[in-house]
């Protein structure tokens, strides 16, 4: 159930300032692909239009193309609705909806669909939450709030959450920024495990996380300060971590700036 | 104005990484700003309970003796007849005007005002946001007497058709019976305090659903919800617990309402036949106090009077602390 995302020639706007310009890559399915670059870059940005969560922010907007499969995201006919079903995402900070339980926080995707089974539903928790590697934890606490939980369990609990839909991809916001290494740890565990069933897009500040984690890496960089944002390159993980083919990325990861 | 039910969205927002808000003076060091501060804050919540323990006792003193005396029943009678050597009076009529009023207030005011909130934070371009909620916040601050007039010389005539529709229609049905009153009925009343109301629930409810998490609505949207799913999921209940607190006020506002109502009421003559109708005319317990206020005249009279509104004070009283436990009930998942 992953799919391949291809992006051509995108540039992302917020109003009429350009944040993002002429990006294009393809995202293998059942891989993880990293995001790395300094802060402002639009990494983020970038990754948000690839779910079009960046509409949620007045005035953004898109040129370009973004294809899942065979499918356009941009299509006129495309309901944003349905690609975030499609593509799920995972925030910087651990967002489980603070008035549910554990259950009803894993269910929420799956009633939002329409599902009312009972027997499904708890099916569909239980599965989605060994999946996320906190079933053993909260097992016997279903029905306390999500909130309660720790930080790391907090993000593993909205890891859940996500793909508790069956989403094709998994978009992951710099989903360890706000954790300790032992929870980021987990999480990266997971993400390793995941990766089997999804196609993953990660975006984080973390370089020893990227060359961990990921497959493929994805180097942004701003042309100078106030020009958009742009994809520098993109590569296999070894090779941008070795011998990256621009000197940007080189310097980049070798700390000479970012 | 005599309700809060004292509790705000911001209590429950836990402080930062996840950790509950600090509570009690915790965070207090002894310093001479920390006492001082603390000292302050320790008087004035002492002096609200003194105040609200003071107006009671001072109720319940001034209303007891007229009640020894009372030879009717306080609770079932309708005869309004204090004072003399005989005194007789009940509530029951004030408080069927009063509950049934506030009731029909609320239940146009809430939906209405929470849906009016959720426009301005959710749906409304961002040009008429501030401008609107500003508007918001004005009208709850336009004094009653002006709802008053509004109502008696704008609202009346346009509100009677509609009662005499539902009269005809829906007659048959005792809430809605005719009675033959055309002006101001409990059912106007009641619409009246409603749009007086309006607006406090509109801009309490505004205040808390602004301040949904960002985080909680991405959330939901990430999820695939739609606008109103997200709404749903993410913005009621965040506002949940203020919307209750708005409403609270509202209804505190609705029960008490004086001028507006005393200027619109009809009252109804002694010995008139009980009715269960809304279109019925009847004084609320802030009506009829005010009417008489200069009949006053023996200390066993005023008594009646104080005993009435002694009913009004419990009543409000009883209403939050329901509004209380609702809230207190679901507070493990706020935090």
């Amino acid at each position: 159930m992953a799919k391949r995302i291809d992006v051509t020639d995108l540039n992302v706007y917020y109003g009429s300032f350009k944040a993002v310009e002429g990006v294009s890559m393809t995202v293998e399915p059942r891989s993880v692909t990293a995001f790395i670059g300094p802060s402002g870059c639009g990494k983020s940005t970038f990754l948000r239009t690839l779910n079009r969560m960046h509409e949620v922010i007045p005035g953004g907007r898109v040129e370009g193309k973004v294809m899942l499969d065979d499918q356009d995201l941009y299509a006129s006919s495309m309901d944003p609705v349905t690609v975030r079903r499609t593509v799920g995402m995972v925030f910087q900070r651990p967002n489980p909806f603070p008035t549910m339980s554990i259950y009803d926080n894993v269910a929420a995707g799956l009633r939002l669909n329409g599902v009312k089974n009972k027997k499904t539903l708890d099916g569909i928790v239980e599965q989605s939450l060994k999946g996320a590697n906190l079933w053993t934890e909260v097992k016997d606490r279903l029905s306390k709030p999500g909130a309660g939980l720790s930080g790391g369990q907090q993000q593993r609990l909205c890891i859940a959450r996500a793909i508790a839909v069956q989403p094709q991809v998994l978009l992951m916001d710099e989903p360890c920024s706000a954790l300790d290494p032992i929870s980021t740890l987990a999480i990266e565990d997971l993400v390793n495990e995941l990766k089997n069933d999804f196609t993953i897009v990660i975006v984080t500040h973390n370089m020893q996380q990227a060359a961990r984690v990921s497959d493929r890496t994805a180097f942004f960089n701003l042309k100078a300060t106030g020009e958009p944002g742009r994809l520098v390159e993109i590569d296999d993980t070894t090779r941008i971590f070795n011998n990256p083919t621009e000197q940007a990325t080189e310097d980049y990861i070798s700390g000479r700036f970012g | 104005m005599s309700t809060v039910t004292g509790a705000s969205a911001a209590d429950q927002t836990p402080g930062p990484d996840g950790r509950r808000p600090l509570q009690a003076d915790q965070a207090s060091t002894g310093r001479v700003g920390d006492r001082l501060f603390g000292g302050a804050a320790t008087v004035s919540g002492v002096l609200v309970i003194v105040l609200v323990s003071l107006i009671a006792i001072f109720l319940i003193v001034q209303a007891v003796p007229a009640l020894m005396d009372n030879s009717a029943n306080f609770f079932t009678s309708r005869v309004w007849a204090p004072g003399g050597d005989q005194p007789a009076f009940g509530i029951l009529e004030f408080l069927w005007t009063t509950v049934t009023a506030s009731t029909i207030a609320m239940a146009l005011s809430v939906p209405v005002g929470v849906a009016v909130a959720l426009f301005l934070t959710q749906y409304a371009p961002s040009w008429m946001r501030r401008p609107a909620a500003g508007l918001v916040d004005l009208l709850a601050a336009v004094p009653s007497i002006v709802y008053g007039l509004w109502g008696l010389i704008a609202f009346a005539p346009v509100f009677k058709p509609v009662q005499s529709f539902i009269q005809d229609k829906l007659g048959w049905f005792p809430l809605f019976a005719p009675t033959g009153i055309s002006g101001g009925t409990i059912c106007f009343i009641g619409v009246v305090l409603a749009i007086m109301v309006l607006p406090i629930v509109t801009a309490l409810s505004r205040e808390v659903f602004d301040q949904t998490p960002t985080a909680h609505k991405e959330g939901a949207l990430a999820l695939g919800a739609t606008q109103w799913e997200m709404i749903r999921t993410a913005v009621l209940p965040f506002g949940r617990p203020g919307v209750i607190s708005a409403s609270m006020l509202a209804l505190g506002r609705a029960l008490g309402e004086t001028i507006a109502v005393t200027f619109l009421v009809s009252a109804l003559a002694d010995g008139n036949p009980w009715s269960w109708s809304l279109f019925n005319g009847g004084e609320t317990f802030a009506s009829k106090i005010a009417n008489n206020a200069s009949e006053f005249s023996n200390p066993n009279k005023t008594g009646a009077y104080i005993a009435a509104g002694l009913v009004l004070f419990v009543l409000t009283f009883v209403v939050n602390s329901i509004a209380r436990v609702v809230i207190e009930r679901r507070k493990a998942f706020t935090e």
